[in-house]
Formats: C-alpha cells, structure tokens, sequence
C-alpha cells in the first residue's frame, strides 16, 4: 500500500521492489483499460471481493488506496483543498476529500497515468459508515451503474446465521447479477473457486509472516513494514498466482532473516539492536509515513502487531478463504475485518497481542479522519492498560491531511513514551 | 384549554428536555412496574418494544445544560458531542433507570459507542440494532426480521412478556394515531406557521421520547386545541425556511429561538426525526411484523444514514422544500457529523438546482453564543423576504 516516490531513497527489502513492479504493472493495466476493453470496479479494502471481481476479468480499483499514495506523494494537501472548495466540509474525512480531489484533477493515478472511470461501483459497506457516502458522491459524478453490499456488524461479536446468509443473499441476488450485467459474462463459480483456493495459499505464508514478529528480535515491523506485506493480499492481487509467488518469496526472506536473527528493514537500513517491542492500533499517517517510521527506528522500537495489518481481513483465527463454499467464505471475509468488529472484541484482541508478542507497550495513532478506528480507542487504550499491565501511549494525526501532523509533537510524544518504558523496565529491574 | 394550562403543558414539555434524570421514566416504571429501554437516535421500531410492556426512552444528548466532564474523556476533539454528554449521563448515574440500551445503526461513533456501552455498563443490556441497508423485503427484510425477533427475545430475557400478534397490532395502532398527531401539527405548521411556532413543536416532539406514547399524544391533541384557541398566535413577516442536517445531535432550544427570532419561520425541520420517520401509517391488516419491515423498508424517509440507490440525491429535500412552501434551506449539522457533513454537497448541489436559496451553520448541542447565527440567520431571512424573486 505504500507509495514509491517519498520513499525513494530508502532502503528497501526485495519484496517490496518486487511489490512495487507488481503494483506498476497493475496500474499500466488499469490505464490501458480503455483501450484493451477492460472493465474496472471501484470498490474499498475493508471486505474487498476481489476474487469475485477477478472471476468476471474485472479489475478492482480501490480508492483509499488512491487517497494515501496521494498523501505519500505529497499530493493530498492540494486534492483536499480543492474538495473544500467545493464545499466539502473540513470536518469529514480526508480520504473521501482527497478522492474527490484527485477526480477533479484529472483522476491521475500514482503512477501518473489516468485511472480509468468505473464500469461499476460496488459499495462493500464494512466497518466505515463513510463509504455510503463517499460513494453516493462518486455516482453523482460518475453516473455509472453501483451496487451495494451491506456486511452487517459483530455488534455482539459474533457472526450469526442471519448474518452470513443476508450477506449470501446479496452476494446472490444484487451483486453477481451487477457484475454479469457490467460484463456480458455469466457467473463461472469453478473460476471463483480456483481464485479461492490460491488466495487461502498466499493467506496461509500471510499469516505465518505477520506471526513470525513474536520472536525476539522480530524479523519485521507489522505496522510500517506490515503496510507492505498487506498490499498484494488487501487489493488486487488476493486471488492471483502473483500473490501466491509474492508471499512465497516474503515468507522465504522472513525466514531467512529469522534464522540471521536480523530485525526489520526500516527507512534507514536494517534495524540495530530491538530496544521497544510495542503494539500499534490505528492507520498510520501517510504524508510523514517515512518520518514515522524514522521516529520508531531510531528509538529501536518495532512494532510487532498492529491493527491496520488486520483492516482488510484477520487470518490468525484459522480464517482462511474456503473454495468449497464460495460465497459462504467470502460472506464471513467481509464481516471479519477488523473495523467491523465490535470494541470489546478489538480491545481483547489488542490485549492478546500485547502478551503473545511479549510487546513493552501498546501505542494509539489516533486519525482524525477515521471515526470507524478512532471512536473508542481512549477506552481500548485504558482497558488495555488495565488487562496487561503495559504502558499505553496515544499520538494524533491524519491519514491524508499534512495539516495534521505535527512532527515535533509527535516525536516529542513518542520520545517520552520510550522513556516511559525504559523507566518502567528500570523499576522492575529488566534491563 | 386555556392560556394557563397551555402555559402549564408547554413548562411540562421543557422540563422533560431538561430533565437529564428521566424522573418521568423512574415515576412511570413506580406506577407501571415496567421496563425501560434507552435508544439513540434515530429510529427504533418503538411499536415492537411497547407491545411487550416496554417503554422505549429516546435518548438525544445532553443539550446545553450538562457539564461534560468524564464524557470527554473518552472522546477525542473530532467526535461530535452527543455521545459524550450521552456517556456523561450514563457515568453520572442519570440513566440507570433504563434496563438497556438500543443503538441503531446511525454512523460509526454511535455503533462504536455501543461496544464502549457494553464494556462500561456490563450488568446492562446492549443491543446494536443493524438496520438494513438493503431494501428488497427477500434480503434487507428477512436480515430485518431476524434482527427484530432477537431484539424481541432480548425484551423477553429482560422480564418483558413475548411479542405476540394482536398486542402488536394494537400498539401500531397506538403509534400510528400518534404519528398522525404529529402530522396534523406538521401540516398546520406548513400552513399557519405562526400557530406552531417551532421553538415549541420541538419540546412537545423532544416530550414523546420520554413518555408513553398514550400520554404523549393526549399532550399533542391538548396542544393542538390550545394553538387553535390562541387568538395570540398572529402571523408575522417571517421567511419560510426548511431546516436540515439536525436529526442526530440536536441544537439547543436556545438555536432554534434564535432562528425564529432572526425572522425565520420553520416549516419543515429533520429535529426529532423518528416521529416522523414513516410518510403513512402502517397497515395493520396481516402480519403485524412484517407491515413493521415494509414500513422501514419502503416508505422511511430518506435520511442520510441510508443508502440512497436509485433516487436522486437530494430529491426528497427539494420536494420537502416545496411541499412546505420554504423558501430557502438552513444547513444545520453537528461539528464532525459524518452523515449530515457528507451529504451536504449533494443535497447543496439539488437545492441550487431547484434554484432554492441556503445557507449553512454548524452547531454543538451545547453551543452557547448565538449572537453569529442570528446575524447570519437574519441576513438570509431578509434577502428571502426582500430580494427573492426580483
């Protein structure tokens, strides 16, 4: 998910150059539509149905993906006060803003080449309120065909029957039938099963790679770095043999820098000595993203499980995409993501990183612009202290507006944060 | 009805605004021994809960007069503030006579809240209530269905009797004789604004989430027979302006004095939404629960909090306008409503088509300074009545 060009001059592990071909060519695809005849679907990460998608030859475009490469290419700031000046309001999210930014300029995709209008607009409502909206804004500029998906909430935290089969029947009965009709193609259920089957492959090295962070020194970092790992899985790849090779290859080099007992790659180079193993709830910010992470590096803090890494799917509880009920399995993907989780389910989980991981800490980024993440998280922050223990910390920023990161504040917070850990270890004699 | 007991009603509706410890709530299960279920806004199935002797309590923030102070600490500065008042009054102790706790699926904050309910109030029911996004009876309505049953069954858990036909049928009834209320004061309103002046029509709605329905419709009829009788109620040079953005968080009574003081008259407003929230009665012929379901399914307004498929955005709005005979549209949403804040391009970009005149204001429910609103109030108020149509 993360951008090429702000983070050009860092140092960079093989898979993520090969993540950066793979996501190069995906765009060249998706510009070239137009003339090959493809098709494209806008749709959003959290509950993707990115096989279904590809089981049609429809490529899915993703515009919170579009919204936060604009923000890593410094090209946000311009997007969001375009859409205020067309009378979007400051207070509401930054990645709708910056999409309506982009659109209004040209719709010119990271890449630099001009990202297809949409055949489709298929709205998985999962976890964020906002994309009804957000997509009721893009119809009225598009006026091309949209369906919706309403993937209800774990309110009780749990998925029921009524549940899954509400998500089935619209799968069934709205969804296919969109997706035949944008086409001219008939539903090819032995094609899904086979893009099923090679998504639970890649999920499998996926979740291994994530888990290979409880190990002391961690091998990686599963927010900053974790933002890589999830891109080929949460967009457009899951599905493909692409995906399958990448996390394949990630996993052999995960491997082999457990066995080297490395630490992560970070921004500069490879991490020294792990001082602080922390847990990280919330997305990251963006437009600083390199200098964020340059924050955590140079403290040697790594942040050994994160949340966001869990916004397009979670696989640490034997989820896995299952060919043999197509639908039924992509029904309980969507419901399973980590924003359509209710709080008390998110702070037990949090809670459970924090023990698994052997993590010092537990760290908030709070975005203003995410009220899905955001609403609550003072209260996970407090009970997480309370279950484990550990110290929490809470930073504020924004996921696309430059406006709300505050460099100074945020590393003088973080700066005191370690501090804080390193005074705890020293009250109870760890060195 | 005369002037005093007008007086009289008109008080006992403020006081149940202000009163943030639903003594009224205490006092009706003393005498009733009946359970009392909070929700947020903005629609419940309220029919359901009554018919199984429950009394459903609308809950809408804390207004002006709560010191929020452990509310806010749960919130960070971009959540608007209904639910930290809300969170206020639960921490305080004020709303431990309600027996649970419904949140219907309005926005991500109150959804979120409902998790935050359970793990702050965990002796308390909780129940987040998905309302479908889907609107096809086969799928939005039968994940509908289900929904209802549960939330029924929660009742039962509670001590509340069973969901049976006939006690539903008769509880539709009483609520849709009290929607019917409603709408004959809205429509006076539309008609002979200076009757049904707005600051007041809103105690009188904000009287209904707190008390049982029955009690509540005999204060809309005793009100309708007092705004015919008043030979006071005079009209005035006022502008007709419809009023929207408001059905969540709602703006202290102090805002909508201000905008009427300013020269508006309201005739149309989304405040108090779930009084309204259906355009006919439910039918009662047939299966009681499934009239319920088509109800919300088809004939709902069409708020913000759901998905607008195929009809234009902003087409309901623009009908309202002109319906109502408003003559310009008031924007007034909360500070960090996604819903309201979201929509506003698009239901602006409907209204300026319908070469409608607007303007827009953001509140908090406990915004105190009115002195900005009524200026700009007023300014709109007088370019409608001295500049429209030259």
């Amino acid at each position: 998910m993360a951008g090429q060009e702000a983070g050009a001059s860092a140092h960079k592990d093989p898979s993520q150059l090969r993540q950066k071909q793979m996501l190069a060519e995906y765009f060249t695809r998706l510009a070239q539509a137009p003339e090959t005849g493809g098709r494209c679907a806008y749709t959003f990460v959290p509950g993707n149905l990115t096989e279904l998608l590809l089981s049609f030859d429809v490529l899915p475009v993703l515009p919170e993906i579009n919204a936060l490469q604009s923000g890593m290419r410094g090209k946000s700031r311009d997007y969001i006060a375009l859409a205020e000046k067309l009378g979007h309001s400051e207070d509401v999210c930054t990645y709708v803003k910056c999409d309506i930014g982009m659109l209004k300029s040209g719709n010119i995709g990271p890449t630099g080449q001009r990202i297809p209008a949409p055949s489709l607009l298929l709205l998985s409502y999962t976890g964020c309120f906002t994309f009804v909206k957000w997509f009721e804004l893009l119809r009225e500029q598009y006026r091309c065909p949209a369906v919706m998906l309403h993937v209800p909430y774990q309110g009780d935290g749990r998925i029921t029957a009524s549940m899954r089969s509400y998500v089935v029947d619209q799968l069934r009965k709205r969804v296919i039938p969109a997706l035949e009709q944008v086409t001219g193609k008939a539903y090819d259920e032995e094609r899904l099963r086979e893009l099923l089957a090679r998504s639970a492959a890649a999920e499998n090295d996926f979740s291994w790679i994530l888990e290979a962070a409880k190990n002391i020194p961690s091998p990686i970092d599963a927010y900053f770095g974790g933002v890589y790992y999830i891109s080929p899985i949460f967009t457009a790849f899951r599905g493909t043999p692409e995906a399958v090779s990448y996390y394949r290859e990630l996993r052999a080099e995960v491997e082999e820098r457990l066995r080297l007992k490395k630490g992560p790659v970070t921004p500069k180079g490879e991490l020294g000595r792990e001082r602080y193993r922390v847990v990280v709830e919330g997305p990251p910010n963006w437009t600083s993203f390199w200098q964020f992470w340059e924050m955590f590096a140079e403290e040697g803090a790594v942040v050994v499980a994160s949340s966001y890494t869990k916004v397009g799917g979670i696989y640490e509880n034997g989820f896995r995409h299952d060919p043999s009920r197509p639908l039924e399995s992509l029904a309980e993907y969507c419901m399973g993501c980590y924003t359509n989780l209710n709080l008390p389910t998110r702070t037990a989980m949090l809670a459970r990183y924090l023990q698994e991981y052997r993590a010092d800490g537990f760290l908030v980024n709070s975005v203003k612009s995410c009220d899905s993440f955001s609403a609550g998280q003072l209260l996970i922050l407090r009970e997480v202290e309370n279950r484990t223990g550990k110290p929490g910390g809470f930073i504020e920023s924004d996921l696309v507006d430059p406006r709300y990161f505050s460099a100074a504040n945020v590393k003088n917070r973080l700066e005191s944060y370690f501090q804080m850990i390193e005074q705890k270890r020293r009250r109870e004699g760890i060195s | 009805m005369n002037s005093k007991d007008a007086e009289e009603l008109l008080e006992r509706a403020e006081a149940l605004y202000r009163d943030h410890r639903l003594q009224s709530v205490r006092e009706w299960k003393r005498r009733s021994g009946g359970l009392a279920v909070g929700y947020l806004p903005i629609y419940i199935p309220r029919e359901l809960l009554h018919a199984q002797g429950v009394l459903p309590v609308g809950l809408m923030g804390g207004g002006d007069d709560l010191e929020v102070i452990r509310g806010d600490s749960y919130y960070q500065s971009y959540i608007c503030h209904l639910p930290r008042s809300t969170l206020e009054l639960g921490l305080n102790g004020s709303l431990d006579c309600l027996d649970g706790m419904i949140f219907p699926a309005i926005c991500d904050v109150i959804r979120n809240m409902s998790g935050m309910w359970k793990m702050l109030f965990p002796d308390k029911l909780v129940r987040y209530l998905d309302l479908p996004q889907n609107f096809d009876r086969e799928i939005g309505g039968k994940f509908y269905r289900r929904q209802l049953e549960e939330l029924s069954q929660d009742m039962v858990a509670l001590g509340a009797r069973p969901l049976e036909e006939e006690s539903l049928r008769r509880s539709m009834a009483i609520y849709n004789e009290n929607r019917r209320l409603v709408r004959e004061l809205w429509e006076l309103r539309r008609e002979e604004p200076w009757k049904v002046p707005a600051s007041e029509f809103y105690l009188i709605l904000r009287a209904g989430l707190v008390l049982a329905v029955e009690e509540h419709s005999r204060m809309l009829e005793n009100y309708r027979m007092h705004v015919h009788a008043d030979p006071g109620r005079k009209p005035m040079d006022q502008a007709r302006v419809l009023v929207t953005g408001c059905f969540c968080e709602q703006p202290p009574l102090g805002f909508i004095k201000t905008l009427e003081r300013a020269g508006c008259y309201i005739v149309e407003d989304d405040l108090v939404q779930i009084h309204r929230w259906f355009h006919r009665d439910i039918p009662l012929e047939g299966d009681p629960l499934e009239n319920c379901i088509a109800a919300f399914l088809e004939d709902a307004v069409a708020s913000p909090t759901r998905y607008i498929g195929d009809q234009e955005k902003g087409r309901e709005l623009v009908e309202r306008a002109r319906r109502s005979g408003a003559e310009g549209v008031l924007f007034c949403a909360p500070s960090f409503c996604d819903p309201a804040l979201l929509d506003q391009p698009m239901l602006v970009a409907a209204v300026e088509k319908a070469g409608i005149q607007w303007t827009g204001f953001k509140y908090t429910e406990n915004l105190g300074q009115f002195q900005v609103i009524r200026e700009q109030a007023g300014t709109f108020a007088d370019s409608i009545r001295l500049w429209s149509g030259v």
